[in-house]
């Protein structure tokens, strides 16, 4: 009995939270048929249409989350849900570090997708944030532009850009802003794709994950970039968080 | 009872007793037994391993015994400088590329810290050649910024061997200059030497040209090209010369631990004015004798030995040549002692020899385009700043770090009557060239300097800083002088 009052309480602060919307604007990307990273010339991938936010949370807005919600706090957390990176810099429960509108980075995959249901949200899944993620500010998929993928690039080679305010890099084709500039974001389901870290094994034991590497030019600095998103998502687990991972919500498109 | 637990303890002290001899009986075993297959070598104790950056290396193993060695390397992502004026974001293992030297010796059971700084932008691992198994550990080592990966391996076949960061995209991960080498010395050590020193070549591929100016970005399409701006030793331009060159006395025999990180190029090693007694070739256990020039593939390595014999300074290229003069692979040795004149006699006669006549050679110009606007020095110490950048980019292979020249083949600026003479006519060799004989502070040389592809802009600086430096005249060059001289 007590066992079941126990687990009834943790279940329902788990699932429960306090709802206050925060002023984050959210755009709206026109679904559409893409070809991802591991994909093959056959099999495209159908995104529905959904909203997404239109900046990545801030400092400023997860403070207000973990004042609602405390089982949030850094020194509440179950290890169970994020690891000793949890909020790493911020100096106490509510005092974080760096500007109140730069990126919340060091916050776990639980806590990110615990904040986003707060919101009535969710987190993006990964074909809809790389779908959102394909367009510069002309075009809804420059990934076969040069210059789109130099940008991106450079900025994975840029130390320290979580320090930047949100807003502060170009606004893209749909509206968004930051998907590429500041840090890395969160997704959904982030770990579906394996990539083991040994790049060349992922060679042989899927190589579709190499589909365009014979290609010259542009797609293949695509496919670099790509990689480097991918590898990156392939390192992390749930519990784990990183001073260059932050994160935001998404939802479905209501008619 | 009582008994009981006398008894105990006297089992368990003769036990201890017995443990003692037993351990004893096998480090008097290990030092005199060979093994056949270096997997049965035991280990004991454990020890920290020393790890130096280069051109620095840990002390030999000497005679000691196969041990567990930790290894804790930590990799940072961080801005360094490729050569005066030209920033570059390394990523490295332990700060410095090339990476901390690891030593170790067959039977050393490895075990490896990775270490992923928390402000890291991406996820790292690490191949190490020394290695028998998958991935060479990559995979078991593929770490998280903010985490630290451990995996051990047992040590088994002598050599040199590069290791390198292997998560994609490599390409990148390489060219940023995550390589270094893990050295494995045999049964007793290496022979010993008098100095040992550690060199790794590494091309990069950037945004700008050679030497252009500011935070310079990694691109992609050279490095598939392979058309690197920058071919270095150990990390940028001049890490080894002038005061960081090495060192050594005459009568010392040298060892070289040679590297070539890559990605792109394959490095033929030569020291100007050196033969290698010895090479260990591709870092193996094949030893070659007296070799001038040897090959180092990309990811490869290779020991070389050599004694020094007289004194002087022995350049360090790769013989891939435009790459040591145009491109930074260029590192100095400088041997101090007695002359041997039976060895090197010095210059006995010297005369001209041009066999593709007397014309200036001049160096292919871009013609007309012109990518970026140039940053301008305003003041006269953003002149003397941009000069000594472009000095040490350009002129110092022959000129020398204090103007010092080299005697017979390159005049000095240093204190030059020639030079303080006349400036239009130092500023007409910068643009134009020179060959012939002249004579500088009293000394004949008889040599040739090509034309320099250097902008107005650049002459201005380059000469301002050689007039304001070293005990020159202190003139001030103008860009409208060396346009006057242009135009001419």
């Amino acid at each position: 009995m007590k066992l079941f009052n126990t687990a009834l309480f943790l279940v329902s602060t788990l699932l429960f939270c306090k709802v206050t919307a925060q002023n984050n604007e959210m755009a709206t990307v026109k679904g559409g048929v893409y070809l991802p990273l591991y994909g093959t010339a056959d099999k495209t991938v159908k995104v529905d249409s959904f909203m997404m936010d239109v900046y990545p949370v801030t400092n400023a807005d997860f403070l207000k989350f973990v004042k609602e919600n405390p089982l949030w706090k850094k020194s509440n957390i179950k290890r169970l849900f994020a690891d000793e990176s949890y909020l790493t810099k911020w100096t106490t429960d509510e005092n974080f570090s760096g500007l109140p509108n730069a990126p919340a980075t060091n916050v776990s995959w639980f806590a990110a997708k615990k904040y986003c249901e707060c919101q009535g949200k969710r987190l993006p899944k990964m074909d809809e944030w790389e779908y959102a993620a394909m367009a510069n500010e002309n075009v809804p998929d420059a990934r076969k532009v040069e210059s789109y993928n130099q940008y991106i690039l450079n900025w994975y080679e840029t130390p320290k850009t979580f320090n930047k305010t949100v807003g502060s890099t170009f606004k893209n084709y749909w509206g968004i802003y930051d998907l590429h500039g500041l840090v890395w974001e969160w997704t959904q389901d982030f770990n579906t794709v394996l990539i083991s870290g040994e790049s060349r094994k992922d060679v042989d034991k899927d190589s579709n994950l190499f589909c365009g590497s014979a290609a010259i030019g542009a797609s293949d600095l695509m496919n670099y970039a790509a990689f480097m998103r991918y590898a990156f998502r392939g390192s992390m687990k749930a519990r784990y968080s990183s001073q260059n991972l932050g994160f935001r919500c998404a939802k479905n498109l209501e008619n | 009872m009582t008994l009981t637990f006398k008894k105990n303890l006297v089992t368990k002290m003769l036990l201890c007793l017995g443990g003692v001899v037993f351990l004893s009986g096998c480090v008097n075993d290990q030092s005199d037994k060979k093994y056949n297959d270096t997997v049965d070598i035991p280990v004991n104790q454990e020890m920290i391993a020393e790890l130096t950056s280069p051109p620095f290396v840990p002390t030999p193993v000497g005679k000691r015994m196969a041990k567990k060695l930790i290894v804790d390397l930590e990799i940072q992502e961080r801005e360094g400088e490729m050569t005066g004026g030209v920033k570059y974001v390394y990523w490295t293992f332990g700060g410095t590329v090339p990476g901390s030297f690891i030593r170790t010796r067959v039977g050393d059971e490895v075990e490896f810290h990775l270490k992923n700084h928390p402000d890291n932008k991406l996820p790292h691992n690490i191949d190490l050649h020394a290695v028998n198994g998958p991935g060479g550990g990559a995979e078991s080592s593929f770490v998280a910024p903010g985490h630290e990966k451990v995996f051990s391996f047992k040590v088994l076949n002598p050599g040199l061997y590069v290791y390198h960061c292997a998560t994609a995209p490599v390409g990148m991960h390489i060219a940023n200059g995550m390589y270094g080498l893990i050295l494995v010395e045999p049964e007793g050590g290496l022979e010993p030497v008098d100095k040992e020193y550690y060199i790794m070549q590494g091309d990069f591929y950037t945004e700008g040209k050679y030497g252009e100016r500011g935070l310079q970005a990694f691109d992609m399409q050279k490095a598939i090209n392979e058309t690197p701006d920058y071919v270095v030793f150990n990390g940028h331009v001049g890490a080894m010369t002038g005061d960081n060159a090495l060192t050594a006395k005459v009568g010392e025999k040298i060892r070289l631990f040679v590297g070539n990180g890559g990605p792109g190029l394959v490095s033929s090693f030569h020291v100007i004015g050196e033969i290698f007694d010895k090479v260990h070739i591709e870092g193996g256990s094949m030893i070659n004798e007296n070799v001038q020039t040897t090959m180092i593939p990309a990811g490869g390595a290779a020991i070389v030995e050599f004694r020094v014999d007289v004194p002087g300074t022995f350049i360090l290229v790769d013989h891939s040549i435009f790459r040591a003069f145009n491109k930074g692979a260029l590192a100095m040795l400088k041997v101090e002692g007695e002359e041997n004149k039976a060895i090197y006699s010095g210059e006995i006669r010297d005369g001209i020899y041009l066999p593709e006549g007397g014309a200036i050679q001049s160096m292919p110009t871009d013609g007309v385009k012109k990518e970026k606007e140039e940053v301008k020095a305003f003041t006269f110490e953003e002149r003397m700043k941009f000069g000594k950048d472009k000095f040490t980019a350009t002129c110092v292979a022959c000129h020398q770090a204090n103007g010092q020249g080299i005697p017979g083949a390159f005049p000095p600026l240093a204190k030059s009557d020639y030079l303080n003479a006349d400036v239009n006519r130092a500023i007409d060799i910068v643009l134009h060239g020179k060959t012939g004989e002249i004579t500088v502070n009293g000394k004949k040389y008889n040599s040739v300097m090509t034309a320099q592809a250097l902008s107005d802009e650049d002459v201005t600086n380059v000469l301002t800083y050689v007039y304001n430096s070293w005990g020159n005249s202190k003139k001030e060059v103008t860009p409208e002088m060396v346009q006057a001289v242009r135009n001419k």
